[in-house]
């Protein structure tokens, strides 16, 4: 088992336009890449769980040239709006870290 | 092979940039230099407002460096998105500061404005043919006619067509980030889809580098593909970096839509030519069937004031929650006795220590802190509302008893005198549509000067 906070080289959230945030985690070995993304463990039905959206709300994309994952999602409030806490959307990444992986 | 070397200097005009890195990019004798203006992250608020969220001052430093080394060199200099928001008021402060930092430098050129600000009986007239992004309703014309202020996002062709105007100065409004950089690339003859990605690479400066901060960044395109280097010794480009950077705020890392057509990158290899150079290849551009332009839009949403506090007290923290729910009917008392009814204001504390950064979003519930930070925020249709319910919501969570109270002189401790702060006006984004123009062009005029 391991926790992504351990395993990946990258974990990082940032807005996609004022109406998304999206997540990514690079693995800089692509050995480690395969690995985790054949455990099945990272899927659009996991950021669903994380962020309380729908999953098919959730745009869920491995990116195998870059060693990647990345997920899109609708944000809480739109960047900036009343109530907003994070404008650049750059600290939304936490819950990803300790997702357990069955390596 | 012919190629085209282009230099951007930092990842926005005013982050700052090293002045050793823009003169070893200058000896590589680049095509063109330039550096993107803005961006919608720091929010709504800068195009509303018609400011910069980049300081003068930093902003002048440089927009001064790069214009001499654009003129000492006789190449263009491309200002994408300029002023933060690329809005009118954006894009005249920005030439005011050109036309500065020219008669302080002695500096002469051709300078083009391409304006990006649209006009709302334009737009309504266009209504049939917008298409609504990230879920928006359609766009109407109460919408428009509400919005503060709207700008489209320009594609490379008017950004050419002011190069083929003999500019060599050009300041763009609103510009798709990677536009500045695929316009001369492709007018230089290069192929449309090394040009973008070039454009997707050059866009934040050296974010595409490690370590990553602002600074410049070289790209070559070479034929089918293009590669990275910063010109500052200290950095890298390396396969990571460059993958890192790829992921960089799009929704999805393999389709890229741009004003012309789609950007797949999902075939695209980053090998490392040396420990510092990246080769990006395999890229693909497919044209558009029609050509859309992307439209940014703010409205007044009402005026804002805030107050920054924090708690010490085990007791309070202890029952925070049921404190901040009685806080908050006191106020809507309060307030409804100097005439403010609860349904004219809306109240939020966000409460630093629980879970000021992701609201709804947090999953650890319990708080384990020995302090609690807070920001009150009042949001009221005017200042004067906004600061007066604002004023009662702090003087009442300083003051307000709890059960087991031992700190009875006052719960909160405010580190600032005034504690409260006018924001000012709050802007929202109202307006994030397409439009299908009749041409690249017709949203965005450009007009020249001759300047020095």
């Amino acid at each position: 088992m391991a926790l992504i906070r351990d395993i990946a080289q990258v974990c990082k959230s940032k807005n996609a336009g004022p109406f998304m945030v999206t997540i990514d985690v690079l693995f800089e070995d692509p050995a480690v890449y395969r690995r985790v993304k054949a455990t099945g463990v990272l899927n659009a039905a996991l950021f669903a769980r994380l962020y309380s959206v729908a999953e098919a709300d959730v745009l869920f994309t491995p990116y195998d040239t870059a060693s990647a994952f990345k997920a899109t999602l609708p944000r809480l409030v739109p960047a900036g709006d009343f109530g907003d806490t994070d404008v650049y959307g750059a600290q939304q990444h936490a819950p990803l870290l300790d997702v357990d992986i069955p390596l | 092979m012919k190629t085209f070397t282009m230099l951007s200097t930092s990842g926005i005009l005013g982050y700052g940039y090293a002045e050793e890195s823009l003169r070893i990019g200058m000896s590589r004798k680049p095509q063109v230099i330039g550096c993107d203006g803005g961006s919608t992250d720091p929010g709504p608020h800068y195009l509303g407002a018609g400011t910069s969220f980049c300081s003068r001052l930093s902003v002048k430093r440089d927009l001064r460096l790069m214009l001499q080394a654009a003129v000492a060199a006789n190449i263009p200099c491309i200002i994408g998105t300029s002023g933060g928001a690329g809005g009118e008021p954006h894009l005249q402060d920005t030439a005011a500061l050109v036309r500065e930092i020219a008669r302080e430098e002695k500096l002469s050129f051709r300078m083009a404005l391409i304006h990006a600000e649209q006009d709302k009986p334009w737009l309504t007239e266009r209504l049939g043919r917008t298409r609504p992004l990230a879920k928006l309703p359609p766009l109407d014309a109460a919408t428009i006619d509400r919005a503060t202020r709207i700008v489209g996002m320009m594609g490379p062709e008017p950004i050419a067509r002011a190069l083929d105007g003999g500019a060599q100065v050009i300041l763009a409004g609103r510009s798709s980030d990677p536009a500045q950089w695929a316009a001369p690339a492709i007018r230089a003859g290069m192929a449309p889809a090394p040009s973008w990605y070039a454009g997707k690479m050059l866009e934040c400066g050296a974010e595409p580098t490690t370590p990553k901060e602002p600074d410049c960044l070289l790209v070559t395109i070479e034929g089918d593909h293009l590669t990275c280097e910063p010109p500052n010794p200290i950095r890298r480009c390396t396969p990571l970096s460059v993958a890192n950077f790829a992921l960089h705020e799009n929704s999805s890392p393999i389709h890229h839509v741009e004003p012309g057509g789609l950007l797949d990158t999902s075939d695209v290899t980053f090998e490392a030519m040396t420990d510092r150079v990246v080769k990006v290849a395999g890229m693909r551009w497919t044209p558009a069937a029609t050509y859309t332009v992307k439209l940014e839009g703010v409205e007044l949403a009402g005026y804002r004031a805030i107050t920054i506090c924090a708690t010490r007290d085990p007791v309070l923290i202890s029952q925070i929650d049921d404190y901040l729910a009685t806080h908050r009917a006191k106020v809507a008392a309060k307030a409804a006795d100097f005439g403010v009814p609860a349904e004219s204001y809306r109240m939020s504390v966000r409460t630093i220590g629980r879970d000021a950064v992701m609201a709804g979003w947090e999953p650890v519930k319990t708080v384990t802190s020995h302090e609690l930070g807070f920001i009150v925020e009042v949001l009221a249709e005017t200042q004067d509302v906004a600061n007066a319910v604002l004023a009662m919501a702090r003087t009442s969570l300083l003051h307000a008893d709890f059960a087991g109270r031992l700190c009875k002189e006052g719960n909160m401790a405010f580190p600032f005198s005034p504690s409260d702060i006018p924001l000012g006006a709050l802007y929202r984004f109202s307006i994030f549509h397409v439009v299908a123009p009749d041409d690249p062009y017709e949203m965005f005029p450009i007009e020249y000067e001759k300047v020095g």
